[in-house]
């Protein structure tokens, strides 16, 4: 127990040490880099709060795709003197004002978890009495797949509404082509090497993830990102070509997971007497929940990996 | 359990401040974009220190778990789009920040 | 609780079908995507009205998704003030729908384009967002309800892509998302201190103290960034100005009321204690600037469009008033009921004008190519029909009767004088009479007889859509009792009482 509380009372200060870095470092590339190291930190920090699935996603989305983005835009903004480094660092009073605003909603936040009431009121004893019913072993997959199934529904909508975002923002004439630019890599270099190792390893990885999300920590989102990173790791090695936008199979596989939970929401209308439940019948429950995950999973999984890639830019060819 | 989930709680409220500052400060549209999302995990550490406080078996409560998953999906889902717009502005203006004032022209047609 | 088989699940087609439409719409492509979305706008209103007569017959309605009762699950909710903002939202979308055809329908001959494709499940998304919003009754939900509506209003307000429509929209996302992570971070803490997010379960078990005091704080503050109010009003103007005319209707409309909705929600019925701490007189206040600055910078503005979306900032901040007007004791108080429903009526009557204006903008960008305002002489001649249409929005704007304005205008009126806040009726007065300013100024030039010069064309059944808003928007006023009862409907004792 000793040895833990050593452990938290070293990883509170490095964790706000890399946001303050990532914050303030006058160099952008050092501040993306402060970030994606402060999401693995923030990821042991979830295993230590005896969050496993949120240290998976925390690891995989918050610092590992996030920063991935950033560090994407970042290069294709360039490194050269712009707008931004011509107006200097920010005026005195700003830089204050700031200061003292954050300050002062920090503190206040502050007061207030430390008033939460003891002992914490919470749902723990109401999700272990309903888990079994599912068949489920995994809390938290029991809350995002049954308890709270309509949020995740709107989640996974709401990741495919964001790739229609930025596919919007395609230049008319490559409407319907390949995401993003294309990219080169020395076919004897690493990442052409990783590129041919990691993918094998990455996909048993990820579909693992998935079928053991139902009964232990993983699940849709955590296995659809691994699943997207080795996709993505073998576009940067050059070895496969992003889809076009305008493909069918493509579009079928954005889909398939959101609709295919809304199609078994609909058929918990008839069988469960309830929209988006799931039939009592012993047995049922859980066949119907795996169903939902391996589509979601799908999707996730090429959703994410086209929100990295990015706008369409160049026509099919 | 529950005097470290406070102090992960404290944590949480100490990042949103920071990000917050970021957000004031920093003019450079990614690194806004870095400072929101600051503020968001930070928001979902205090999440998560709720839910450590509830102590169920196999630690915690898993509501607010499943609740930070979904936030952080959200918040990939938001990022994206801004880094895209970000690179969008930069394409067409070649600058890297907003304009200061919101622009008084309308289209034209 | 309904019993939703009998009276069928109204409620969650409304938010299930819009998504439905969204996912199909993809993989259907670009040259059908209009003619689903047309199809699944048509069953809006449909299925609002059955929704309606559900409430009617049985009282609020109250849907346990997936069979799990709330705490553990996500209940939906509908009551007075959800159906009528539902019935609202599916008659604007369904003219939007039919006006956006304009310039989002392929042509013939063409393959699939970008806008032609993306626009269509963008508007239903955002339809489903809306919907999701007036039902939702569990705090965290709504959370991912706005994220959704963010999502698919941002990318509407840049889809022409035009360079200034994106730095409008980056802005706007921006503002969006400190709003709702603010709104997130309240939430947490809710659920820290009472173990629920579901809205009935929090007011039945909310205890005073740092933590709800805080996530009130940080809620309000994150949704009034939502819902620009002064000063945090910046982003509106250039996206609802640099948006497309369809969506800047939908935009000014509906979405900025989604995260007002949430906001009455957490006031009246989450924590009415929220008023004793001077909340309501602050909100009053800042509503207050918002109307008078609104309407002076709509008086300055050169462009049509722009002077739309001032006016749209303007006109939110009438909202509220409803916060000091509906509080002020702790007794019952007869005049609160009545400056409650001006609220929402004017929300809705709101609603049905700003969109025809903006439709009207659309057709005017449409025939002329530009929307200076002074260069409009003419106009009138050109497009009778359409400014008749913007003439009778304006009419409802400034608060004349017979109009929805009047009534709403005249209900906050009466509470303010009855309440003995008179001084609440010098921004409502002061308001309508810079309504009437900038309205005139904008139908002057449109009215004057000039040569049109050059005018592409616009045929009647184009105009017909705004006109039969503004006219929807003026028959508020000569049957406002409908509404009137149906928002009595499982309206919080808040809203009856007053806030304090």
């Amino acid at each position: 127990m000793t040895a833990l509380y050593l452990l938290d009372l070293v990883l509170v200060p490095a964790i706000l040490l890399a946001a303050c870095t990532a914050v303030g470092t006058r160099d952008r590339f050092a501040a993306v880099v402060s970030f994606i190291v402060y999401g693995l930190l923030l990821a042991i920090a979830w295993v230590r709060l005896g969050a496993v699935d949120v240290a998976l996603a925390e690891a995989a989305i918050g610092a590992g795709l996030t920063g991935v983005l950033l560090l994407g835009a970042l290069a294709r903004m360039g490194r050269r003197a712009d707008e931004a480094a011509a107006a200097g660092p920010p005026g005195r009073t700003l830089r204050l004002g700031a200061a003292a605003l954050g300050a002062a909603v920090a503190a206040g936040i502050a007061a207030a978890v430390l008033a939460l009431p003891e002992p914490a009121p919470q749902l723990s004893g109401a999700v272990a009495e309903a888990l079994p019913a599912l068949g489920l072993g995994n809390p938290v997959t029991g809350v995002l797949l049954a308890f709270r199934g309509y949020d995740t529904l709107l989640e996974a909508v709401v990741l495919l509404l964001a790739l229609l975002g930025i596919w919007s923002l395609a230049p008319d004439p490559a409407w319907g082509g390949l995401p993003g630019l294309r990219h080169r890599a020395r076919p004897e270099g690493v990442l052409a090497w990783l590129g041919r190792l990691l993918p094998p390893v990455g996909i048993v990885v990820g579909l693992y993830v998935f079928w053991v999300g139902a009964d232990r920590p993983g699940g849709a989102f955590q296995a659809g990102t691994i699943l997207a990173a080795v996709w993505i790791l073998a576009v940067m090695s050059a070895l496969v070509e992003p889809p076009a936008v305008r493909s069918l199979a493509l579009r079928l596989a954005l889909v398939a997971g959101p609709a295919l939970f809304l199609a078994v929401g609909f058929a918990g209308l008839g069988l469960a007497g309830a929209f988006l439940g799931y039939p009592a019948a012993a047995g049922w429950a859980k066949p119907l929940i795996l169903l939902v995950e391996a589509g979601l999973t799908l999707s996730i999984a090429a959703t994410l990996a086209l929100l990295v890639a990015g706008t369409p830019e160049r026509a099919a060819g | 359990m529950t005097s470290a989930a406070t102090l992960y709680g404290l944590a949480g409220a100490a990042l949103v401040g920071i990000g917050l500052y970021g957000l004031a400060v920093q003019a450079h549209v990614l690194r806004k974009i870095l400072a929101f999302n600051l503020i968001g995990s930070g928001v979902f550490l205090v999440f998560g220190a709720v839910a450590g406080r509830g102590g169920g078996a196999g630690g915690g409560d898993p509501v607010p778990q499943a609740m930070v998953i979904t936030g952080i999906v959200v918040a990939l889902s938001a990022t994206a789009l801004a880094v895209a717009l970000a690179l969008r502005l930069f394409r067409e203006t070649g600058r890297v920040t907003l304009p200061p004032d919101p622009p008084a022209g309308a289209r034209d047609g | 609780m309904a019993d939703g088989l009998a009276d069928g699940p109204w409620a969650e087609l409304l938010v299930a079908l819009p998504l439905a439409g969204m996912l199909l719409a993809l993989p259907l492509g670009g040259r059908q995507a209009h003619r689903l979305a047309l199809l699944v706008l048509a069953a809006g209103p449909v299925l609002a009205l059955l929704l309606a007569a559900q409430l009617w017959q049985g009282g609020v309605v109250g849907v346990a998704l997936g069979g799990f009762a709330a705490p553990l699950g996500i209940a939906l909710r509908a009551d007075g003030l959800s159906v009528l903002m539902l019935l609202t939202t599916a008659v604007v979308l369904c003219a939007t729908g039919l006006a956006a055809r304009a310039g989002f329908a392929p042509r013939p001959g063409q393959g699939e384009t970008r806008a032609g494709l993306l626009f269509w499940p963008l508007l239903l998304a955002l339809w489903g967002a809306l919907n999701a919003v007036f039902l939702g009754n569990d705090l965290f939900n709504l959370y991912v309800a706005l994220e959704l509506l963010t999502l698919a209003a941002v990318p509407l307000v840049c889809i022409e892509g035009k360079p200034e429509a994106v730095a409008a929209a980056l802005r706007y996302l921006l503002f969006a998302l400190l709003g709702s992570v603010l709104y997130l971070l309240g939430a947490a803490l809710l659920y820290g201190a009472h173990g629920t997010l579901d809205i009935t379960l929090l007011a039945a078990r909310l205890q005073p103290g740092p933590a709800t005091w805080m996530a009130g704080a940080l809620m309000t503050a994150g949704l009034l960034a939502k819902t620009a109010l002064y000063p945090l009003h910046l982003w509106l103007p250039p996206a609802h100005a640099a948006a497309p005319a369809a969506a800047s209707a939908v935009l000014s409309a509906l979405v900025v009321k989604a995260s007002f909705f949430i906001l009455l929600r957490l006031w009246f019925d989450v924590m009415p204690a929220l008023a004793g701490l001077g909340g309501a007189t602050l909100l009053g206040g800042l509503g207050t600037a918002a109307i008078l600055a609104g309407s002076l910078l709509a008086l300055r503005q050169e462009r049509l469009k722009l002077a739309i979306a001032y006016s749209t900032m303007a006109q939110l901040g009438y909202l509220f008033l409803m916060f000091p007007l509906a509080g002020g004791g702790t007794e019952a108080q007869p005049w609160s009921a009545g400056a409650w429903t001006g609220g929402v009526l004017h929300a809705v009557s709101h609603a049905l004008a700003k969109a025809a204006m903006f439709l009207v903008a659309g057709l005017v960008l449409q025939a002329a190519g530009h929307d200076r305002i002074r260069a409009l002489q003419g106009l009138g001649r050109a497009m009778p029909v359409a400014v008749f249409a913007f003439g009778l929005a304006g009419l409802s704007l400034m608060g004349l009767p017979p109009s929805g304005g009047f009534v709403a205008k005249w209900l906050l009126l009466t509470a303010a004088l009855a309440s003995g806040q008179w001084w609440w009726a010098v921004p409502m007065l002061a308001g309508g009479l810079l309504a009437a300013g900038y309205v005139f100024r904008l139908l002057n030039p449109a009215l004057s007889a000039g040569e049109g010069q050059g005018w592409r064309p616009v045929r009647r059944r184009w105009q017909a859509i705004p006109l039969a808003l503004a006219l929807l928007s003026v028959a508020l006023g000569l049957a406002p009792l409908l509404p009137y009862l149906l928002l009595g409907l499982g309206r919080s004792p808040a809203a009856e009482e007053g806030l304090g």
